[in-house]
């Protein structure tokens, strides 16, 4: 009974999805796409932050490496695009690891600002090599297959895609190994003294996070077309922690949620304002002070432990 | 000379001077934070704006009495008394509230400061750049070794040591630095022996605001003053923070040290990916001591 309750609610948004191009204009389709993935972005952050509590302070460069992996790709190399867009995510969770193991041994803010500063490093390096990157400018004009190249090919493709990864990653955080990330976030060391080994389960959920949020980038280069290095500026990490935090950290859908909103109300805010930072911090702030669990905590607080005592 | 020539080549110490000039300010900035990080335990994001508005409010100061030595010392007064206010207004009116929360909790919400104070400082200053020219008392180059060196430049390497000074006297010599000192240990039995923790948690906060202002009014005549130099410096503050040890102000400067040297001799050795390298060096402490390099009051 509630596990077709829990479909239908499933099922609603995704049909309104598919519909959204035939009713909405060329421009909101796009605002969409962005919506999506920035969804799926804030969501394979959470693995990291939410589910397995890592300061994951820098997750935005394994977007932007996602990003330049497949712009690279296609523009660069011979390849067909789908090997494009294997490599792009590839790339992200291969740069994860690497910066997991040097991170790992760390804890909370000095494990964050270690990956900050080897983010920032990564940064520096897009940034400036101008003969491969593009430099500051980043790359424009990517070539895409026909069938993603239109607007609406692009939005199925980013919906497709979207939707298939959070469901995965739902999967994941419902699996055993999802309740084991869990039960070292609550608590490291009776995990350990358990017999989980703690170290490898957090860079192999470090390593998910990378590889679903470059897979984020990637369709960033679909619908945009283009990637530049400011993507992966350590400000826009924070700013998807936002989003992970606005939503509410500790439930699943509480990221998407946040990052529909972010991103929403920035679209339409810089029609009417150029003070963005001065809403953003606003809002944050409110949050932070009243609502420290989120949009959908507030919610799922309840329904949450009803579920846990269920199963 | 001939044998420091042969060692070095004239670029390489001009670059090195450069260097600790750029450290000077670092360490201002950085130890403001560090002080801030050690007894508050707040990871201070919105430090950057506070440096921005310091080097903001020089320009205003400057320009309202018209440039000039004078002018230059106010605002190298007047700047980091205002940041400091400022601090005082942001410590009492939210922080007070807010120290239980975790420490990502308090990042996030510094962050937003930040986003708020830089859209406020667009809204006050516009977005145009700002320049202050080097007062005439400051400009010429003294000779060092047979090598130019802008005075102002030598004026911020003096600076330097005497804050390290005057902080090193306040927070070991002074009853309130003994307190705060205290405090970051065990903040409650501060409390218990019947001192007023509140003020001591304020007084450190404008002290580190006070700094963070400082360090903007002393960059106002090397740089464009314009809004985003917030963002690039608070990261720069917080590395060196986290490699010198949390808290810890000799870290600070030790960090800061590192951070200038690797800056300035990178952009020599490799032109092209010189912001890289004191990235790179941060990566190397924290590989090899992974709390900093000295001992973290944390």
């Amino acid at each position: 009974m509630r596990r077709s309750a829990g479909l239908l609610l499933l099922l609603l948004p995704l049909a309104a999805l598919v519909a959204l191009p035939h009713v909405l204009p060329r421009f909101h389709t796009y605002v969409a796409a962005i919506v999506l993935l920035t969804a799926l972005l804030a969501t394979s952050l959470n693995l990291a932050i939410g589910y397995t509590g890592l300061y994951q302070f820098g997750h935005a460069v394994f977007y932007g490496v996602g990003a330049y992996g497949t712009a690279l790709m296609l523009t660069r190399s011979g390849m067909p695009a789908p090997v494009a867009f294997l490599v792009g995510p590839l790339a992200a969770a291969a740069l994860s690891l690497v910066m997991g193991l040097i991170c790992i041994r760390l804890s909370k803010l000095y494990f964050g600002m270690l990956q900050i500063s080897l983010g920032s490093l990564v940064w520096a390096v897009v940034y400036r090599w101008y003969s491969f990157t593009g430099g500051d400018d980043g790359i424009h004009g990517i070539p895409l297959p026909d069938a993603i190249a239109s607007p609406k090919g692009s939005y199925y493709f980013t919906l497709a895609v979207t939707a298939l990864c959070v469901f995965a990653m739902h999967r994941i955080v419902r699996s055993p190994f999802g309740k084991v990330i869990q039960g070292i976030r609550d608590n490291p060391v009776r995990a350990a003294a358990i017999g989980v080994d703690v170290r490898l389960h957090q860079l192999a959920s470090l390593v998910i996070a990378g590889f679903f949020g470059g897979v984020a980038g990637s369709l960033f280069v679909v619908v945009e077309n283009s990637v530049f290095p400011d993507m992966m500026f350590w400000t826009f990490s924070l700013e998807v922690l936002i989003m992970c935090l606005l939503g509410g950290m500790y439930t699943y859908f509480g990221p998407l949620v946040g990052a529909s909103l972010i991103v929403l109300l920035r679209v339409f805010a810089s029609v009417h304002t150029q003070y963005w930072g001065l809403i953003l911090g606003t809002i944050l702030t409110l949050v932070i002070i009243f609502l420290p669990d989120g949009v959908l905590g507030l919610f799922a607080r309840r329904s949450l432990t009803k579920e846990d005592r269920g199963a | 000379m001939d044998f420091a020539a042969n060692l070095f080549s004239t670029g390489t110490l001009s670059q090195i001077l450069v260097g600790l000039s750029r450290t000077t300010i670092l360490f201002i900035v950085s130890s403001g934070m560090s002080l801030i990080l050690g007894v508050l335990r707040i990871p201070n994001v919105a430090h950057g704006s506070l440096y921005m508005i310091g080097a903001f409010v020089a320009w205003t100061v400057i320009q309202f009495l018209g440039g000039g030595l004078f002018a230059f010392l106010a605002a190298l007064v007047v700047a980091p008394l205002i940041v400091a206010a400022v601090g005082f207004v942001l410590e009492r009116g939210f922080f007070s509230y807010l120290y239980e929360r975790e420490h990502l909790m308090l990042l996030l919400l510094t962050f937003s400061f930040a986003l708020i104070l830089g859209d406020l400082v667009k809204i006050v200053w516009g977005p145009e750049y700002r320049s202050v020219t080097v007062p005439a008392f400051f400009q010429g180059s003294a000779e060092i070794f047979g090598l130019p060196l802008p005075w102002y430049n030598l004026f911020l390497l003096i600076v330097g040591p005497c804050i390290a000074v005057f902080l090193w006297l306040v927070i070991n010599k002074t009853n309130l630095g003994k307190i705060a000192r205290a405090a970051a240990v065990d903040g409650e039995m501060v409390g218990a022996v019947g001192i007023n923790v509140g003020w001591i948690f304020a007084f450190t906060f404008v002290l580190g605001s006070f700094l963070a202002g400082l360090g903007g009014a002393l960059i106002a005549p090397m740089v464009n003053i314009s809004l985003g130099m917030d963002h690039s410096l608070i990261m720069e503050a917080f590395l060196i923070v986290i490699i010198g040890g949390l808290g810890n102000m000799w870290g600070a400067l030790l960090g800061s040290l590192i951070f200038g040297l690797t800056q300035s001799l990178g952009i020599l050795v490799w032109p092209q990916f010189g912001i890289a390298f004191p990235y790179l060096a941060v990566v190397a402490v924290l590989v090899v001591r992974p709390r900093g390099l000295l001992r973290s009051t944390w």
